[in-house]
């Protein structure tokens, strides 16, 4: 049994997901493998039930995800039966483009911005569904429901429309379209809280082990493949370890944790005083570039 | 100064209910920041790292010497900090041992009504701030009243910096009384004032010991007390239904959250609008059927008989209070778009489920929100709030925003630019329209055309001043007169020298205007008749609206296409020299817009025909489109 705050933020977040399948010609639900993907994924499940969510999966694959991740998403895909399109920008690819010898601005601008846009595109998708929240980093304590982006995937704060009520406004002119984030209202530790009292499958990175890093910049950086080059005098040592968030390997920063299981990561997240972005190497680039990677369309 | 964050536990009694929603909102300087500011400190809402932002942005651009800024980790937007204004609504979340929270924190600036009315739709309380130097100021009442407006029961009237009143007494109860005068016919649940200092942390989240006199609680204490327990719960079932679940031809479901009173498997419901009942035979959940499912609920209900239903329809217990099933009724609206509302213009208007056209046909008087007096108004400019009388397109399903926020609230969409232009909220029904039409009329218009063997409709000319509207429109009725069609003509010339000689040219009139003729059309139309009208007609969304007063078939749009260039050339009257020249303002073409029709049934490229060519191809249109019936018809 979940409690009544769960209980609270599921049916808002089931309620923005019925709003989607009613509104939208296209819509699609972009699915990162991490645990707020899982919480979407889950909370879609039960909006539609007992239909199928009405619409696919789209994972933008970097190429340098860990590799614990995308065995988890093809599991998912084929356990759930769920229609899963995975994008990866060829062009950027084949230009050689990775975050170590490009840089992580680089990388994300082409592997994950882009590659976004040419997905959305390619598929003509109307209405984009992400896991993003308010709580987590402060451009984004005023981001809408429902986000309205203009043809050019842009997002321009000054033409967000008010949301009043539950009284979404989801009308779009050709080639407009709707980044929809029904997990608005959730703070970190109600995800984790959710996934407990729900049971819901996570990539087990997230759970504490010994995992082989190095230590840069005062950064935990997990040595996944052999494509991480290491410095001089680097060493990869085994450190029980475990990720708040997910992205690509090389530029998500692990922390020291001995929270192995559910209960004990639900702990932590519940005392933490460091907020989940921070292990995210790419947000620190500038002052304020989350709001520009939104701004050109990033999630 | 700063505590050690206080943790709560997975289990915490916090998540033994939703978290309270509430507005802060004060005028500039009010110290709003800073008492935020604290409560999430206090409560280990803000991330080291972010912090550690701040601090970094606090040396670079912030306005306190060096200090830490909280303004910057509040104002989240770079363009806003580098500006040092706030634009929108913000939200923040943190928990207490005992509750969740979700602020809502608006900005306090005079002009924006806006974002405090769109904070305050979804909040059950509201901590306004005042400056204990300053006391009540008229944007106090500003924001007291909008709370109050959008339905908010409860109040905490934060008295802050009284660290610089020398902790007094005297001047905290004098503002207290004074507010509680002001807010007396407000209709509050609750009103309580707490002496506080935000920057001392007096009276916010425990007591300094320098209001020995006051008694009452902290700030965060009535917070975590105060019981919200909404109305919806009481309210009769109201069930809009928002998704319509057919996974297979032995399952219906009707998706959606309940949005006031309660259900249970085998209650009888009924369709609002249509009066189609049925009782529920499950309601439906992803982890098993529910017995019973109550307001704020997201359920899936199948019923024991087919009924014709669909999203937008609104669910109702029939042996309750039932809601009404209108096309008009009274309003208040708060505007939000630069351009004016415009009483006349049709907007689609989104009221629970339902997306319908509707028109503000009265605007009764503007409120002043300092003062609350009542202002003469012709249109609505941002940020005002008005009393209006709205007409939709069809019935709509609806309540008293007063009896129930979810089914009494809508918003306003211009048709145009699809941006959210109003809110409103539902004062009571109108009904007059009613009373007045329906009961009166024996003989139908259906009856009325079949005697004048006709099928009725509006020609609507459009066009830019001297296009050539009137003379291809003079040319169509003479041909349709002798082919024994009954018709009349509606032109500029004939109509403002008459029923609209009280308009001139604005904007503002030029939608009257065109509202006017549009509804003697719609007359005309009722009468049987073929009304052929020649406006200049420069704005689609009033086009629109005529279109929607008659049936879909009665309505055909001709545009008369000619360039601004020919139009001037020929320019019969002189108009667009004098235009030109600053002797006639607003007209349209020259200092004016024209919005080319997107859809017309008919477009009519007068540089390239003559005017007898043009009417020629109306009368086959028509002809081919079955508006002229055969002549042995006629004396059938």
């Amino acid at each position: 049994m979940i409690d009544p705050h769960l209980r609270w933020l599921e049916a808002e977040s089931i309620h923005v997901f019925r709003e989607i399948a009613a509104e939208f010609h296209h819509p699609v639900l972009l699915y990162s493998i991490g645990k707020d993907s899982s919480v979407l994924l889950h909370l879609a499940r039960k909006a539609f039930f007992p239909s199928p969510p009405p619409f696919p999966l789209l994972h933008v694959d970097t190429t340098w995800k860990f590799k614990e991740m995308i065995a988890f998403r093809d599991r998912v895909a084929s356990e759930l039966g769920v229609n899963l399109v995975v994008h990866v920008n060829q062009e950027g690819l084949a230009q050689g483009i990775d975050p170590i010898a490009s840089g992580s601005a680089v990388h994300t601008r082409v592997m994950k911005t882009e590659a976004l846009r040419q997905a959305l595109e390619k598929h003509s998708f109307d209405a984009a569904i992400g896991g993003a929240r308010r709580d987590e980093e402060r451009s984004r304590a005023k981001e809408r429901i429902f986000s309205f982006r203009s043809a050019a995937h842009a997002w321009d704060p000054r033409a967000q429309r008010p949301e009043l009520w539950r009284l979404f406004n989801t009308r779009l002119k050709r080639g407009e379209s709707m980044r929809v984030f029904p997990l608005s209202n959730w703070t970190e530790g109600d995800v984790w809280r959710y996934i407990l009292a729900e049971r819901i499958p996570v990539v087990p990175l997230y759970f504490a082990k010994q995992r082989p890093v190095v230590e840069r910049d005062g950064m935990l950086i997990m040595v996944d493949d052999e494509r991480l080059p290491l410095l001089a005098g680097e060493v990869p040592q085994m450190r029980s370890v475990r990720f708040r968030t997910l992205g690509c390997y090389p530029l998500t920063a692990a922390i020291e944790s001995m929270a192995a299981t559910l209960e004990q990561v639900v702990d932590e997240t519940l005392r933490a005083t460091r907020s989940e972005r921070q292990g995210r190497l790419i947000d620190s680039d500038e002052a304020a570039s989350m709001e520009r990677k939104k701004r050109e369309g990033y999630f | 100064m700063l505590e050690g964050p206080i943790a709560a536990a997975p289990k915490s009694v916090a998540f033994d209910k939703p978290p309270l929603r509430f507005l802060t909102c004060g005028s500039v300087d009010d110290g709003k920041s800073t008492l935020i500011g604290r409560l999430l400190f206090d409560f280990a809402a803000i991330p080291e790292d972010q912090l550690a932002a701040v601090e970094k942005d606090s040396r670079r651009i912030g306005t306190t010497g060096g200090a830490l800024d909280l303004a910057l980790l509040l104002d989240g937007l770079e363009a806003e900090r580098q500006q040092g204004i706030t634009i929108d609504v913000a939200y923040r979340y943190f928990r207490t041992a005992t509750r969740a929270f979700i602020i809502a924190d608006t900005p306090g600036h005079e002009q924006y009504t806006r974002n405090m009315a769109t904070g305050a739709s979804n909040c059950d309380a509201a901590v306004l701030l005042v400056d204990a130097r300053k006391g009540v100021l008229p944007q106090t009442q500003r924001h007291a009243l909008i709370c109050a407006l959008l339905g908010i029961k409860h109040v905490v009237l934060a008295v802050n910096k009284l660290d610089l009143v020398d902790f007094s007494e005297e001047v905290f109860s004098a503002i207290a009384s004074r507010f509680a005068e002001f807010a007396k016919d407000l209709d509050l649940s609750s009103l309580v004032a707490i002496p506080i200092s935000a920057l001392i942390g007096e009276n916010v989240v425990e007591r300094r010991g320098n209001t020995p006199w006051y008694g009452g609680p902290t700030l965060l204490e009535r917070l975590e007390t105060l019981d919200v327990s909404p109305i919806a719960r009481d309210a009769p079932f109201r069930f809009p239904i928002q998704w319509v679940n057919r996974p297979h031809s032995d399952f219906r479901g009707f998706a959606g959250t309940i949005a006031s009173g309660a259900i249970r498997r085998g209650d009888r419901i009924a369709v609002a609008s249509s009066g189609q009942n049925s009782k529920v035979e499950r309601i439906v959940a992803f982890d098993g059927d529910l017995a019973q499912a109550e307001a704020g609920t997201a359920v899936t209900l199948t019923l024991a008989d087919e009924i014709d239903a669909a999203r937008g329809d609104v669910f109702i217990r029939p042996e309750q209070k039932p809601p009404y099933v209108l096309d008009q009724f009274s309003a208040f609206v708060v505007w939000m778009s630069e351009d004016h509302l415009l009483p006349g213009r049709s907007y689609l208007m989104r009221i629970g489920n339902q997306f319908v056209p509707a028109a503000v046909t009265s605007l009764r008087y503007k409120l002043d929100v300092e003062t609350r007096e009542h202002i003469a108004a012709r249109q609505l400019e941002l940020n005002e709030i008005g009393d209006c009388h709205l007409s939709t397109s069809a019935p709509v399903t609806f309540d008293c925003y007063a009896d129930n926020r979810p089914t009494g609230g809508f918003i306003l969409i211009d048709r145009l630019t699809n941006a959210t232009v109003g809110a409103g909220m539902i004062t009571h029904p109108l009904s007059r329209a009613e009373n007045v039409h329906r009961q009166f009329l024996s003989v139908t218009k259906e009856e009325r055309a079949r005697l004048n063997a006709q099928k009725p409709a509006i020609l609507w000319f459009t066009g830019l001043p001297s296009a050539g509207k009137s003379t291809i429109a003079n040319l169509v009725e003479k041909a349709l007169h002798r082919s024994g069609v009954h018709t009349y003509m509606l032109d500029g010339d004939n109509v403002r020298l008459g029923l609209n000689r009280d308009l001139g040219f604005t904007e503002a009139d030029r939608v009257e205007n065109i509202r006017r003729v549009g509804e003697v059309a719609k007359l005309f139309v009722d009468a049987g008749l073929t009304v052929l009208c020649s406006f200049i007609s420069p704005f689609a969304a009033e086009r629109r609206m005529i279109r929607t007063l008659v049936a879909g078939n009665e309505f055909i749009e001709i545009y008369v296409q000619a360039s601004v260039e020919t139009c001037a050339r020929r320019d019969p009257k002189g108009l667009y020299r004098r235009a030109r020249s600053g002797e006639i303002r607003n007209f349209t073409g020259v200092d004016s817009p024209y919005e080319v029709p997107e859809a017309p049934e008919l477009r009519l490229d007068t540089e390239g025909s003559t005017p007898q060519e043009l009417a020629d191809k109306v009368l086959a249109w028509l002809k081919q489109h079955g508006y002229l019936q055969a002549p042995q018809d006629k004396s059938a």
